[in-house]
Formats: C-alpha cells, structure tokens, sequence
C-alpha cells in the first residue's frame, strides 16, 4: 500500500518582550530561581492582568509578514489544567477569536517548487513555569520566572506531505520571526518549540488518518528525524492490523523514537470559558497600519532582491537571507568588497563552517563583517593566495586583528615576482626528474593533468605564498619547451 | 441534557475536588438543576446576536513593555510550604 504523510505544524515561539504578558516582571533569560516571578505570575488572590501592549504589537507584526487577517477585536480565554508550574490552575489563552486569523507561508522544496502552507490562525497566550524533577528529596523544584513569557502559538493547517516540507515550513517560520526581532528563535533554549502533528492515509483518501501529537523536538533535524520515525510506527502498526490512537508522544532524540506520553482520551478536557479577567482587545485600522508601515524586509522579498541585485544563486540567496542577522552581515561585506559572489563563498564557507565548529551564529562571530572584508579584498588585490586567506582568516578569528596586520606580521604576501617564481620552478624541475621523463613521454591531452603535480611542488616549496596563476602559466611554458 | 453520577465524578477529577460518597448524589441533582436552567437559556434564540466574551461594555488597556515589578522573592516565598534553592517545592510530579 501506498502511503501518504499529512503533517501540521504548532510552533509557540516566545516573544521577545522585556516584560510578561499580563504582568510587569522581567522576561530576561538566566535570572535565579523565581526572582522574576510577581505576585500575578504566582496567582495570589487578588491580583489581576493587565495586556502588554508590546506583545500585542509583535502578535500583529507576525500576522501581517504572514498575510494573515488581524483580529481588530480578540479575547482571551481561560484553558483549565492542573500542573504545578501552572499556578492559576488555567493558562490564558485565546481561542475563538485569535489575534491571527487564516494566512499562509510559501516554502521551496528540494525540486525547486513552492508549496504554499496555510496557517490557520495564530493566538496569543502566556508560557507555563519550569518543573524541575532532579532529588529534592521526592520533591520538585519549581521555578515560575518563565510562567507567564508572552507566547505567540502558530498553528498550520495540515498542508505538509513530508517531514522535509515540514522542516522547511518550520525554518521559514523561524526566519520570519528572527527577521521581524519579535523572538530569538533559539530551539535549544526552547525560545522556538514545535509540535509536529502527523497522520498517514492511504494515497487518494479524502479523510484524514488520527493523528498523534509530537513533542520535544528542540532542532530542525529533529523535526525530520521525529516525523520519518512516527510515520515509519504508524505504517508498521497499521499494516500489523492494528490502529493508531490519538494521543501525545515524546521524541526521544538518543534512541531515537517516540513513545506515548499521555492518551488525549481521558485527561484533556480543558473547559474552555471566556477570561472574565480580561476585556475583549480592540485595535483599529490606524493602529494595524502603523505597525505594517514599520515591518522590515521580510526573507522572501530579502532572497529575491539578493538574486536581483547582487546576482546570487537561488540557494545561497535563500540560505542568506534565512537569518536577519547573517542578511545583515552578508550585505555589509559584500558591500565593502564590491564581490557579492566571493563574499557570500565565505560567510556560507569557511565562515559557516566555524560557526557551526563552535556552536555559535551569526551575532556571536568572533570575525566582523569588517575584518571578512578586509580580508577579501587581500584576495581580490591578489595580495594573498585563496589558501592563504584560509590561514589568515583561521587567526582573525582565533586572534583578531585586522587582514593587514597579519599578512605583514606573518610574511604572507603572494610572490608575483617572475624572478623567485621562475626560480621555485627550476628548483622543483630539477629535483623532480622521473616526473619530468614521465611528463615528457606522456601524449599531450594528458599532460594537463600532470601538470597539478608540479603546481603542488611549487606551491609546497614557496609557502603557498606563489601567485598560482603565474606558477601554471610558467611552469607549462617551462616544461613544454622540454618535450 | 442531564448528568448521571459518573459524569458527577469525573468532573470533580478534572477539577480536583474531592467528593465522598454521600455527597455525589447530592451534587448530581443540584447539578442537573443548574442544567435545567442552562436549558431554557438554550432554548432561546439567539439569532444574530453576537457572542458576549465580557459582561462589562468596555475594551482592554494596555499596558507599556517596562519592568514595574522587582525582585520580592523572599517575601513571596515566605507563605510557601517549603522551599529550596530559590524554588518552591511540591510533592513530586511525574509526566
């Protein structure tokens, strides 16, 4: 039988507000123990919420880079649940009427086509507290400094047909976020979680599988890895005769499976009510269209301007402008050196590959978008080699300073003079004499070949300090006259 | 609609209330009094009449992004049962 995949997407991303959503505590992340937990976060009687408007304004940013239409009149709803790091008893959230209403992401996928995902709304709530279950003498700990961090959940409408597409939606989700600086985006800390709901169907039915729940999923590789694993159980289980049940599972990266964590069946009975906490919240048309007029460039105009005017490759213009941050620094450079081409090897290159080598992004780059430049335009004045700027910029990033300095400091400079090249090249000639007969017996359409071999020599023996365009132009001169 | 005693029960679960033996009965029947009142209230039409989410004809203020509430935790922590290491404990929760 023929399977088809059917996922949807609810990503909370946190917003990045300095206060809580109904309350006036502090947001910043690391603070001790329930030092930014207010007597509103912890529910004591008598306390009351009152709406960050900054939050609001991030909820409608989102909407609008989503093509969404805004809620002018949202109201929030009480979701009844037990948990002790839920101190109310209910978490406030919005149900019928979201701040989002109905919008849509496009996504490309590997072939090169878009798919569009819709969203199907996206509403404001407040984040729970954090359960710590280590020994406190067959206690848990609580910690409430997260309780109440204002939440934007967006929920997908189940368009996605393969773990690949739902990774992608998910990274464009992340980009639009990061873009607009209403959440950091970070997954590891959890700033950014996404729940991956997945159902399979036999290809050509209309009606869709049950579906089950995934969490815990804290990377976009974990979302392809989490999704590839459930649909294998549910492909397994069904075609075993049996049936899969709704319900929420956790993905366990390590062993890499899932396993069930609660049936919806029993406990999850919410009792949905209407805040009476809390007003119905108008906004109109001026305020909406204040906030648009101050939206960025969002990745997808950013990706298509980078094509248009810098002439960058569809994938690199993608990969760019994924991140507002590395966009940021991509078009810093690339304006210093005037090589938008070259600029952009290295910040997805040798850049890219440091950043991940130390765990770190864009923001955190020992290396600026200055010091890149300076570098680049070493290469670019042909001061130093394309393997020497690797060198050069292996100490920038370790030791800093400036591309100049340390070409000087270090004797780096290319050899462009024909002397000591013509010179290197005797020496290597010489040396190498069964590779010279060989070179010299060969049929001339291989000797091209060859020829890497003695650019190797020359190269080794002048310190990759040699300009290569000279060295090869010499040394086929020198060994043609040969044969 | 009327309630039996099992739907009695499980909704004293799900908002953790303890209820003995003697008082489900009890329960049940004043319950399903207030559901007789629910059903008139339902049975009448509510053709374009928009939804009420508060009783109060008034919209929400907002509030501005700046930190008003400082640190309090020892006087917050001090009506708590037991605490530790800045955290409040509680018997233990297993997922």
């Amino acid at each position: 039988m023929e399977w088809e995949v059917v996922i949807g997407l609810e990503i909370h991303a946190q917003l990045a507000t300095n206060t809580k959503i109904f309350s006036g505590a502090s947001t910043a992340f690391g603070a001790e123990p329930n030092t930014q937990a207010c007597a509103v976060d912890l529910a004591l009687p008598g306390t009351l919420p009152v709406f960050n408007e900054n939050a609001l304004r991030m909820a409608v940013m989102f909407g609008l880079a989503v093509n969404s239409e805004i809620g002018k009149r949202s109201v929030f709803d009480r979701k009844n649940y037990f948990y002790p790091d839920l101190p109310k008893g209910y978490q406030t959230t919005q149900l019928a009427e979201p701040i989002v209403g109905p919008g849509y992401v496009d996504i490309e996928t590997d072939d090169g086509d878009t798919r569009r995902v819709r969203i199907h709304h996206a509403h404001l709530e407040e984040d729970a507290g954090k359960s710590l279950h280590e020994d406190f003498h067959g206690m848990s700990g609580i910690d409430l400094n997260r309780a109440g961090t204002p939440l934007v959940e967006i929920v997908s409408e189940p368009d996605m047909r393969s773990s690949k597409e739902a990774a992608a939606y998910a990274r464009k989700i992340h980009a639009i976020i990061t873009t607009l600086g209403i959440c950091d985006g970070n997954m590891a800390e959890g700033s950014m979680r996404c729940d991956c709901n997945v159902s399979i169907r036999p290809k050509g039915q209309a009606t869709l599988g049950t579906r089950t729940e995934l969490k815990n999923i804290n990377s976009f590789r974990f979302i392809e890895r989490a999704i590839n694993t459930e649909v294998a159980r549910q492909i397994d289980l069904i075609e075993d005769g049996g049936r899969v049940i709704q319900e929420t599972r956790l993905y366990d990266p390590d062993k890499n499976e899932t396993r069930s964590m609660r049936s919806k069946e029993e406990a999850n009975d919410y009792r949905y009510f209407p805040c009476p906490d809390l007003l119905p919240v108008i906004i109109d048309d001026a305020y909406i269209d204040a906030i648009r007029a101050e939206l960025p460039e969002l990745p997808d105009a950013r990706r298509a301007r980078f094509i248009e005017q810098y002439g960058l490759s569809d994938y690199d213009a993608g990969v760019l402008s994924s991140d507002r941050a590395q966009a940021d620094y991509f078009e810093t450079v690339a304006e210093l050196t005037k090589n938008a081409k070259l600029s952009a090897n290295w910040i997805t290159g040798e850049l890219a590959r440091l950043l991940n080598q130390a765990d770190m992004t864009v923001k955190q780059s020992p290396v600026s978008a200055d010091q890149l430049a300076g570098l680049i335009n070493r290469i670019q004045d042909n001061t130093i080699t394309g393997k020497i700027a690797k060198n050069v910029f292996e100490l920038l990033w370790n030791e800093g300073g400036s591309a100049d300095e340390i070409i000087a400091a270090k004797g780096l400079k290319q050899v462009n003079d024909t002397g000591a090249i013509e010179a290197a090249i005797d020496q290597v000639i010489a040396q190498c004499t069964t590779q010279v007969e060989q070179y010299i017996a060969a049929e001339p359409d291989k000797r091209g070949k060859m020829l890497g071999f003695f650019m190797g020599q020359v190269m080794k023996l002048t310190q990759g300090k040699a300009n290569p365009g000279q060295v090869q132009g010499v040394l086929k001169q020198k060994l043609d006259q040969r044969c | 609609m009327s309630l039996d005693r099992s739907d009695v029960e499980r909704i004293a679960h799900l908002a953790r209330l303890a209820m003995n033996e003697n008082e489900a009965p009890e329960y049940t029947e004043s319950l399903n009094s207030i559901l007789t009142l629910i059903d008139q209230l339902q049975a009448t039409s509510t053709d374009g009449v928009e939804p009420l989410a508060h009783p109060m004809d008034a919209v929400q203020r907002l509030r501005a992004d700046e930190v008003s509430e400082l640190n309090q935790r020892d006087a917050l922590q001090a009506c708590a049962p037991a605490v530790e290491n800045g955290l409040f404990l509680v018997p233990k929760v297993i997922e």
